[in-house]
């Protein structure tokens, strides 16, 4: 069968998948109260179409043998003679997963919403803001420059905003919401100083003449290192990687499908897409520090999940730990396993935050001591979480297990070939905790006993809206790997690392004489040398991402390959060594109850206080951050209030002093000539009066005595 | 016997303009002012006759004279006819009442 599409029929189906879900958006925004059934089945049915041209865009991509093939569709936007924007859209490999991932997931979850948020207040409001959030993130997907990544990328924070806050009439969800803009206003900052740093440079904001514009060396040393962390700014706050973690607990309070859609599955996955997209742009040192971060993030969050007690908190702290996975392979230099894991994830933790809804819909609280013994009530949801959470923990066989293998196996072959295990240690350790989290959760909350006899008794399995996307995202969770490493699946041809040189003479652009290795395959190879004695360097830290890279791309270099196939299997013997000593720990634990875990609280409770407390971070930014700004603003408001205000007044004052004298002079002196002449006039015109008599003979008396008195004049003269 | 000359129709004719001028100004009855007219012209006729006696020895000051008695006959027609009206309108014809043109 030819599953061939034509350039045309690929963006018209792109723009399609882009504008149905902002008409979703507008048309129960707009006319939701008015519909029956309020709306809801638009939404559903738009998202539906989405899912089946997404499908289609995959179908084609899946046929087509050159991993390099990508179509691009731009009109000019903003032309200001020498400074232009383009519109436009991008379809590649790694464009159509991620519109698969993100129209599948919304599918579900506008599905899963119609029992959910039944009843609901706003029922039509929350499908439309579901559907604003998907066309938000599908823009962040198809934009094929940063300009318009941008845009989108703010358009996504605003319909998490308004999500998280969806209960806005309760506090903590109104303090959420605003900690979580807040929060993301800070890597965007960084975000666009970035994007900025490398139009100021290039003078394009396209993803390809940029990747052009850094193999010719427009763009390089330190001036690429720092655009580089300024993108991953934007990375730190939207996939929340330390230190700006902090908004992403918070967000639980939004709807549970929110939570499984924005902030499990889709929008905290735009940091990761954005850094896999854009991998060229970021140099060495950059990726250094990706690395780090992502590692130390995917450590502290699986230790605070250890003893969080709320449902969907636990989810939260692994949401954020995996995440910290993705970015590590990102720093590793492996986009490849970055994006795979993104796909996995998307799968098995939109799940289990589905699940997650259905529980609290059965028992309506969000506690796990509130739960216990559901898996006889709720049979469905218990066959789906556990799918969810072995694929999670990393059971060989599901697609979690591949796609972790995946990281820890290139952050094994990062530390290998440059020193750096720091990161794999902490991966690794995360990789203990992981299975060790999630079986404490599901022997709380699905076996033993009820904690609470009367919530186990009202509770019931949810309707069938609920649970058939449960259904469907268990078997993706299971079969989306295709059973295998990023390497050798299906996704081998969808994320496919850039072919760097072939785009650079595409943009008639030469590499420059020094310039990063990470884009010349030809001469990493003879640094190898260099490369396994001491690390730390830069060039080293070079070496170790080009051979990362090349892992994706090529595989015909011999060292490195042997490093990496090494690297692979000690990775996964370790991992899985792990995840049977996380289950049988958890078991062990929580379900023969053979140690007590409060004595863990007793023995180290200065450990337990800080777990409990997310290290503190809240604290401590209340105490620098929060007071610094707190500060700040009193300063501000003093100069205002002096200053500002002062010179505001004074000037008031000055103008009404010379208006007071302005108007004494006008009262007094010219309203005074002036009345003066009317006076005089008026006096004049009163004394004429009484002559006026009206009476002839009056005037004959004056006429008889003037003629008189001329006659006397006449006399005397 | 005194002889009479010039200057005793002159003092004759002052007093005689005296007297009408007297009467128009004082009179509150406009027939009365009316007759003090007649008195000042007849004043001034006297005057016309002598001055042409005395002193051109020639007639046109008595044509003059004439004319104003024919002149003075016209007006007294005109200004009864006014008193009438003005005795129709205010019922009364006491000059100093009629002040409508006043305001």
């Amino acid at each position: 069968m030819n599953l061939a599409m034509s350039e045309n029929a690929i963006i018209t189906c792109a723009l399609a998948i882009l504008v149905l879900p902002l008409a979703s958006y507008a048309l129960t925004f707009f006319f939701g109260k008015k519909l029956p059934r309020k709306g809801d089945f638009i939404g559903v049915s738009f998202m539906g179409v989405s899912w089946l041209l997404a499908i289609r865009i995959f179908l084609h991509f899946w046929q087509q043998s050159d991993p390099a093939f990508r179509v691009e569709a731009a009109f000019n936007w903003v032309d200001l003679g020498g400074f232009s924007i383009d519109a436009g859209i991008l379809v590649d490999g790694m464009t159509s997963v991620m519109l698969m991932v993100v129209t599948t997931v919304s599918f579900f979850v506008h599905m899963y919403s119609m029992g959910y948020m039944h009843g609901d207040r706003r029922y039509e409001r929350f499908f439309a803001f579901l559907g604003f959030f998907t066309f938000a993130m599908m823009g962040i997907v198809l934009s094929n420059n940063l300009f318009f990544l941008y845009v989108f990328w703010e358009l996504v924070g605003l319909a998490s905003y308004l999500l998280i806050g969806f209960f806005f009439h309760k506090d903590s969800a109104a303090q959420a919401n605003k900690k979580a803009f807040l929060t993301n206003r800070v890597g965007d900052w960084g975000f666009w100083l970035g994007i900025l740093a490398f139009f100021t440079a290039t003078g394009t904001l396209n993803y390809f003449e940029l990747f052009a514009h850094v193999h010719a060396g427009t763009v390089k040393g330190t001036l690429l290192t720092f655009a580089g962390l300024g993108l991953f700014m934007g990375c730190l706050g939207k996939s929340a990687q330390m230190p700006l973690h902090i908004w992403l607990p918070d967000a639980m309070e939004g709807p549970t499908p929110v939570s499984a859609l924005i902030h499990a599955a889709t929008m905290v996955a735009a940091g990761v897409y954005m850094v896999a997209r854009l991998f060229p742009l970021f140099g060495p040192t950059a990726l250094m520090v990706v690395c780090y971060v992502g590692a130390v993030t995917a450590f502290v969050a699986a230790t605070i999940a250890l003893v969080k007690t709320d449902f969907k908190r636990v989810l939260a702290f692994s949401t954020l730990s995996q995440l910290g996975y993705m970015v590590m392979a990102l720093g590793a230099g492996d986009s490849v396993n970055a994006m795979f894991h993104l796909t996995t994830h998307a799968m098995f933790k939109g799940l289990l935050f589905l699940t997650a809804g259905s529980v609290i819909h059965a028992v309506h609280s969000q506690e796990i001591t509130d739960m216990g013994g559901l898996r006889r009530k709720m049979p469905i949801t218990f066959i789906t979480y556990m799918i969810g959470t072995l694929a999670l923990a990393g059971v060989p066989g599901l697609s979690g297990f591949y796609s972790k293998d995946g990281i820890l196996g290139s952050t094994l072959a990062f530390g290998m070939i440059n020193g750096h295990y720091v990161p794999f240690v902490l991966g690794i350790l995360a990789a203990l905790l992981t299975p060790f989290y999630m079986f404490r959760l599901t022997f709380k909350a699905f076996f033993g006993k009820p904690a609470d006899q009367e919530r186990y008794d009202h509770a019931h399995e949810s309707p069938w809206s609920m649970t058939v996307p449960l259904i469907g995202l268990a078997i993706l969770s299971i079969f989306v790997s295709g059973f295998n490493t990023a390497d050798k699946s299906w996704f081998s041809k969808y994320a496919a690392a850039y072919d760097i040189p072939a785009i650079a003479a595409e943009f008639h652009m030469e590499g420059a004489d020094e310039h990063l290795v990470v884009e010349v395959h030809a001469e990493s190879h003879e640094e190898d040398s260099h490369a396994a004695s001491d690390g730390g360097h830069d060039g080293h830290a070079t070496d170790a991402h080009a051979a990362t890279m090349e892992d994706g791309g090529h595989h015909g270099d011999g060292d490195h390959h042997d490093i990496h196939h090494t690297a692979h299997m000690r990775a996964m013997v370790m991992s899985i060594v792990m995840v049977i000593l996380g289950i049988s720990g958890a078991w062990w634990v929580y379900h023969q109850n053979r140690i007590d875990p409060s004595r863990f609280q007793t023995r180290l409770p200065g450990v337990y206080r800080v777990l409990q407390g997310q290290y503190f971070f809240d604290e401590l930014y209340a105490a620098t951050v929060y007071r610094f700004t707190l500060w700040w603003c009193a300063v501000c408001s003093a100069f205002d209030r002096i200053v500002v205000d002062g010179i505001v007044n004074g000037t008031g004052y000055l103008t009404r002093m010379v208006a007071w004298m302005s108007g004494t002079v006008d009262r007094y002196i010219v309203d005074g000539a002036v009345n003066g002449v009317a006076a005089v006039l008026q006096g004049a015109g009163e004394g004429f009066r009484r002559v006026q008599t009206g009476r002839i003979q009056t005037y004959l008396v004056y006429v008889a005595a003037s003629v008189l008195v001329l006659i006397l004049i006449y006399r005397v003269l | 016997m005194m002889d009479v000359g010039l200057q005793h129709f002159v003092v004759v004719s002052a007093l005689l303009f005296c007297l009408g001028l007297f009467a128009v100004m004082k009179r509150r009855n406009a027939v009365g002012i009316l007759m003090g007219v007649e008195l000042m012209l007849n004043s001034a006729n006297l005057n016309f006759v002598a001055f042409s006696r005395y002193v051109q020895h020639s007639i046109d000051g008595q044509i003059m004279a004439t004319f104003v008695i024919v002149l003075a006959a016209a007006e007294a027609a005109v200004a009864l006819a006014i008193v009438l009206a003005m005795f129709r309108n205010f019922g009364t014809v006491n000059a100093a009442t009629a002040t409508s043109l006043k305001r």
